[in-house]
């Protein structure tokens, strides 16, 4: 079971704070929720940058992003 | 080859570019005819956009920019062709309309918003190194903040008009200017024939300028307020590195421009050598940009994509432009004729330290447990 970070409607920077977060508590594999593309490549740089993998899905109008370590 | 696109300009150097870019536009601006070291100016510009409709009547600060109208536009048509436009609001728009109203109050008891603090500094204005770091010490406040669990709640989707109004207005005012619409003898528009107001590029030659730095700007999320949030939030160079080439690139430009004018505190264009005011009013800024999510030209840019909290945001901060002259609480520059040192009213002061304790209440009060 996905830990998830639902970061829907939110803006910047509360994606990147909620992953953060989520990274620190250590409970992979995260499940990120965003809306926008703006979202999308900073929570994934913030991941990255924390030693994640990153994989992306497009879902209608979200996008899912799942953390790996 | 769009997503391609998309990650290039993500990359470190996609917001090099976007900083280069402006860095090399707003020195030629000037050079084209507006104010000193105002190449571009957010907040100035949004200023003297309310100047011109009649939202105050100080008479050297009255022009349609269209260099903002080109900011908006210009990331509307980057969002349209990149499939990112998307209506979205319901964010706080009445504490977005409050934070925008006491940004610009400070970011004109400094005279100039963030932009206009690296292009002075760029031309040699000491004081704007004064405004960076009370720039950077609102921000570490909202920081705090932002660590502390503050936030404006989530924005929902919503119908693709809501997106739209904000471009609209921007067409809206671009046809006001070409047909230099007057209203009566003594009614607006009104345009400054003195001052500041009075000087500025021909107005495609702004337009122009604008729409290419809104593309850029709307792809690569370029954002003065985020570049420093960023590095004291979880030191996050990435945003920042489009400041550092901002600065190089426009010193550079003002070098060949002879544009750079000898470094000092004292009688810089259109500034003021009144160090606390300019410490505190950028501070004012920092915080309530913090607080909002953007700068006045990320604001811009958003609002541009559809963001209907940001148009919100940009409507407080033209709606602070008229009261901060109605009620004279801007700065005035220094007078070099007879070596008197400018700065801002006893209202301007009593407005910077009420827009402090108003943004600090926000800050403390907006607080939510974040659930991970």
């Amino acid at each position: 079971m996905a830990h998830t970070v639902d970061a829907r409607g939110f803006s910047c920077p509360q994606p990147v704070i909620l992953t953060r977060n989520a990274i620190k508590a250590g409970d992979f594999p995260i499940e990120v929720l965003v809306e926008t593309v703006t979202s999308r490549e900073n929570v994934r740089r913030a991941a990255e940058k924390l030693g994640c993998t990153v994989q992306v899905e497009e879902m209608r109008d979200e996008f899912k992003l799942t953390l790996t370590k | 080859m769009s997503e391609k696109l998309t990650r290039f300009f993500a990359s470190r150097p996609g917001i090099i570019l976007a900083g280069a870019v402006i860095g090399v536009l707003a020195p030629l601006l000037q050079y084209a005819g507006n104010p000193k070291n105002m190449g571009i100016c957010v907040a100035c510009f949004e200023r003297d956009i309310a100047g011109a409709l009649g939202l105050h009547r100080a008479a050297v600060v009255q022009y349609v920019r269209p260099e903002i109208v080109g900011f908006v536009l210009g990331a509307t048509i980057a969002a349209l062709l990149f499939r990112e436009f998307k209506a979205r609001a319901g964010s706080t728009p009445i504490v977005r309309f409050v934070l925008g109203v006491f940004a610009m109050i400070g970011a004109l008891a400094f005279l100039g918003c963030p932009w206009r603090a690296l292009l002075r500094l760029s031309a040699g204005d000491l004081n704007a190194v004064v405004g960076l770091i009370g720039l950077a010490a609102g921000i570490f406040v909202g920081v705090q903040f932002l660590k502390a669990g503050y936030n404006l709640g989530r924005s929902h989707n919503t119908y693709v008009a809501v997106g739209w109004i904000m471009p609209v207005m921007m067409v809206g005012l671009l046809l006001l200017l070409i047909f230099r619409v007057k209203a009566s003898g003594t009614g607006a528009l009104f345009f400054s024939e003195s001052g500041p107001g009075s000087q500025h590029a021909f107005w495609l030659i702004s337009l122009g300028a604008g729409l290419a730095i809104g593309f850029l700007a709307q792809r690569t999320r370029f954002c003065t307020m985020g570049s420093i949030r960023d590095v004291l939030l979880m030191g996050d160079t990435h945003l920042i590195s489009g400041l550092g080439a901002l600065v190089v690139v426009a010193v550079v430009t003002n070098l060949i421009l002879r544009q750079f004018g000898t470094p000092a505190f004292f009688g810089q264009p259109v500034a003021h050598s009144s160090h606390l005011w300019n410490f505190l009013g950028m501070a004012l800024a920092g915080l309530a940009f913090a607080l909002a999510g953007g700068c006045p030209g990320r604001q811009l840019f958003l609002a541009g994509e559809g963001d209907g909290d940001a148009a919100v945001f940009v409507l407080g901060m033209i709606t602070g432009a008229g009261l901060a002259h109605n009620f004279a609480l801007a700065g005035s520059p220094d007078n070099a004729a007879e070596g008197i040192v400018g700065g801002i009213s006893i209202y301007g002061m009593a407005a910077v330290v009420l827009g402090l304790v108003v943004c600090v209440l926000i800050g403390f009060t907006m607080r939510q447990k974040m659930e991970v």
